[in-house]
């Protein structure tokens, strides 16, 4: 396994450039960005040299946003316009999130998402993620001085099809082309896999600050395949701080708090958890804004017995994608830790305890994450060769389903399935010249559509007159690499069609994203046109490499005519590129997408003939 | 290519090279994922997307072997009908609800470790009934047999699925 690959001399990299990718952590906590120089994984540091920003955004009320550790500084100051921890928010409903009321910001419960009203106007969780991933990116773009070619931006596995289609909408809306949504253990696994050349079945027990995955994965020379995956999407690091907080609280004996002295309280109890891993009790002093003195110590014995319950809470997932996965404690190699929550003692006892072994401590949990993604983002920007990059394989961690009569869920692709996936099931009309057909695509492992999480409503018309149970509709669900899903129905006697993207009951239409971009422009004193033609210019020059090593290395499966309509698409791209029209660019590039539609298809076919080919011969 | 064997290159049967298919799976796959399209145009990202995931149906058919069974079966005509045709030999009737008590039993009582056994003996039950079906499809060539050999694993494969929830019920 080639995590330190020093290129031979005569055996160096194709001579194209390298593009430059970073892989970002965005976390519950803290965010990281990370990229590949040299063959090594980096995080990369603010120009005070911290590689750590705070997941915290302030607004202002003339509309500018801070971010990371000046807004930190200022959350129990101005609690209601200093967003911590929004990932919790991120493709969630007022009604989904614990504790909302503990919370000191002023939700707006819009459909789907829930959105905050700040100083600088109501914002949505994606918005707010969106800020903190500029600065990320910014701070790439000054270290690596250049534009970035793509990110790979990681998600927690147990994330559903609405918090992962909020993330990748944050991406777009900070300017980035993601390359992929990546689950977070997947990444700490490819870190740890490549770093260790470690081989077998492993687990990845990753607790964040708000997020609690756990993934079995198999890994083999090239190979990381996810084998099951588990976790609770509203279980982290902040509920132990949560459980610090109530037993001040208690132990203070203090009536209703305000705002500010909450949020003082929930840092304070923050800094005790921290230091209990490398204390046996911790100090915890405040003063609040009544003049009322807090003054307690909390000991790790009492730490412990108030956490019971979240340490436990951990193992039910860990359990399920043990079963899942066919497997025992036995079949387990090693179990990585990652995530800052996991440095605390009694998860690092509890995990040991399980498994029957010293869990694996060997990189920064706290980094591991973003230095994997950074790994993966190289291999998709295509800077590695063929033979030095590594096959992934990974799963969706919760079933799709659609709602069938009796409000029940019916499986249609089932969770821990490989991805990308498609599944067609078939329906029928239950009335006598039924037009009409509406679906309820939901996820989640329950029976009752009531207990799983709803993602999409639409509905199929003009569905010719018929007599009940002889229309056939085939429904289909196909989850891509990045998680994400896309359902569309069709009748077969009539040929009608329905189809939508999971998206608009709960995530932004293209038209809000867009607004939402011309917004931030205004602030941002970047041109709307220059950032067009700059995207529109790197998405035409990478299909004209693409194009051109394509044609380079499988031309021969075109005839002659075929091969002109391709080229002359081509040269007038290349045409446009120098020119400053970005409609004109994006015009020609689609058009060379589509010249080249049945040309990609053929190699696909005969890559898969040489593979076959290539078996055969070698196990004669 | 409707039949999942030829895509791997292998030939259609019950016995199954597990070494040469994972083999096959992963050659196929670092062709045609879409890792490898992600700098790609919208065409060849399309044919990834679709190969990828044709080649992951197909394995995951192939794996299963109640699964590849049934294509085995449809391959030489044989439909299980596991939905219409419930008819069901006594003896096996007999002993699936004596199992189903003892779930229920075990699933009030919340009590993980008889969900274990109940599924040490469900799968010891499957791997003889998947002998059987090994020798009726490549040997005795029994089709019809064979399908009614894969419509008891099928019903097993739901009481499968009822431990796993009495798994989390109790937890």
């Amino acid at each position: 396994m080639a995590l330190l690959q020093i290129s031979e001399p005569g055996m160096s990299s194709p001579p194209h450039e390298q593009r430059l990718a970073v892989g970002i952590d965005l976390g519950t906590t803290n965010s990281l960005v990370a990229t590949v120089r040299g063959g090594m994984a980096a995080v990369l540091s603010d120009a005070l040299g911290r590689p750590l920003l705070p997941s915290i955004v302030r607004y202002l009320p003339d509309g500018r946003a801070e971010v990371g550790y000046p807004a930190q500084a200022r959350q129990s100051e101005d609690p209601k316009n200093t967003i911590v921890s929004v990932k919790r928010f991120m493709g969630r409903g007022v009604k989904d999130v614990a504790h909302l009321e503990s919370a000191p910001y002023d939700f707006v419960d819009a459909p789907g998402m829930l959105q905050i009203r700040t100083a600088a106007g109501v914002k949505s969780p994606v918005e707010v993620s969106a800020e903190i991933l500029r600065v990320l990116r910014e701070r790439a773009e000054l270290s690596l001085q250049g534009s970035l070619s793509g990110a790979v931006i990681t998600v927690p596995a147990y994330f559903d099809d609405a918090q992962r289609q909020a993330t990748k909408d944050a991406g777009r809306l900070a300017g980035l082309n993601v390359l992929r949504l990546l689950n977070e253990p997947t990444a700490a696994a490819i870190a740890y896999g490549l770093d260790n050349a470690a081989e077998g079945i492993y687990a990845i027990y990753d607790l964040g600050g708000g997020t609690f995955d756990l993934s079995i994965l198999k890994l083999s020379r090239g190979v990381f395949e996810v084998v099951a995956t588990s976790g609770d999407s509203m279980l982290g690091g902040d509920d132990f701080d949560q459980r610090v907080f109530c037993w001040i609280v208690e132990q203070a004996k203090l009536a209703p708090l305000a705002p500010k002295d909450a949020r003082l309280l929930l840092t304070r109890a923050r800094e005790a958890k921290e230091y209990l891993t490398y204390h046996g009790e911790a100090p915890i002093t405040a003063r609040l804004s009544c003049g009322e003195f807090v003054d307690l110590a909390l000991d790790s014995e009492t730490f412990c017995r108030i956490t019971q319950t979240l340490v436990s809470k951990t193992l039910g997932p860990v359990r399920k994608a043990l079963r899942d996965g066919g497997l025992s404690v036995a079949d387990i190699k090693g179990v990585v830790m990652v995530g800052g929550a996991t440095r605390m003692p009694q998860v690092q006892r509890a995990v040991g305890e399980f498994f029957r072994r010293d869990p694996l401590n060997n990189l920064d949990p706290d980094k591991v994450v973003a230095l994997g993604a950074a790994m993966q983002a190289d291999v998709l920007a295509g800077n590695k060769s063929q033979g030095e990059d590594w096959l992934l394989l990974d799963v969706i961690p919760l079933s799709l389903g659609i709602e069938t009569m009796g409000g029940l869920a019916e499986k249609i692709i089932p969770r821990n399935s490989t991805i990308p996936a498609a599944r067609a099931q078939e329906f029928t009309t239950f009335k006598d010249g039924q037009s009409a057909m509406s679906f309820h695509v939901v996820q989640g492992e329950r029976e009752l559509v009531s207990d799983c999480r709803s993602l999409a409503r639409f509905e199929l018309r003009g569905i010719p007159p018929m007599a009940a149970g002889a229309a056939r509709i085939l429904v289909t669900f196909q989850v891509d690499a990045d998680g994400l899903l896309a359902v569309s129905a069709k009748e077969h006697s009539s040929g009608i069609e329905a189809s939508v993207a999971v998206k608009p009951s709960y995530g932004l239409a293209d038209a809000d994203i867009e607004r939402m971009l011309r917004d931030s422009f205004q602030h941002a004193r970047e041109d709307v046109h220059a950032r067009a033609l700059a995207e529109h210019r790197v998405e035409g020059q990478r299909l004209v490499e693409a194009t051109r090593s394509a044609l380079q290395a499988d031309g021969a499966l075109l005839e002659g005519k075929e091969r002109s309509v391709i080229d002359d698409a081509l040269a007038e791209l290349e045409k446009l590129l120098a020119a400053t029209d970005h409609r004109a660019i994006k015009r020609a590039t689609d058009a060379l997408n589509r010249a080249t539609e049945s040309f990609a298809a053929r190699r696909m076919d005969a890559g898969i003939r040489r593979a076959l080919a290539g078996r055969q011969i070698g196990s004669l | 290519m409707r039949n999942h064997f030829e895509l791997f290159g292998l030939t259609p049967a019950f016995a199954l090279d597990a070494v040469a298919l994972e083999r096959a799976y992963r050659d196929i796959q670092s062709r045609v994922h879409p890792d490898r399209f992600a700098n790609s145009g919208d065409a060849e990202r399309r044919a990834s997307l679709q190969w990828t995931t044709r080649v992951n149906e197909a394995y995951r058919t192939l794996k299963n072997p109640v699964q590849r069974a049934k294509h085995v079966l449809e391959l030489q005509g044989v439909d299980v009908a596991f939905e219409t045709n419930t008819a069901m030999p006594p003896d096996f009737l007999m002993q699936q609800m004596e199992l189903r008590e003892a779930l229920e039993a075990a699933t009030q009582d919340k009590n993980p470790d008889s969900l274990g056994r109940i599924r040490n003996d469900l799968v010891a039950e499957k791997r003889a009934l998947e002998a059987q079906l090994g020798k009726a499809i490549d040997e005795s060539k029994d089709y019809s047999g064979a399908a009614g050999l894969v419509r008891k694993l099928m019903f097993l494969d739901k009481l499968d699925a009822e431990i796993d929830l009495a798994y989390e019920a109790a937890e």
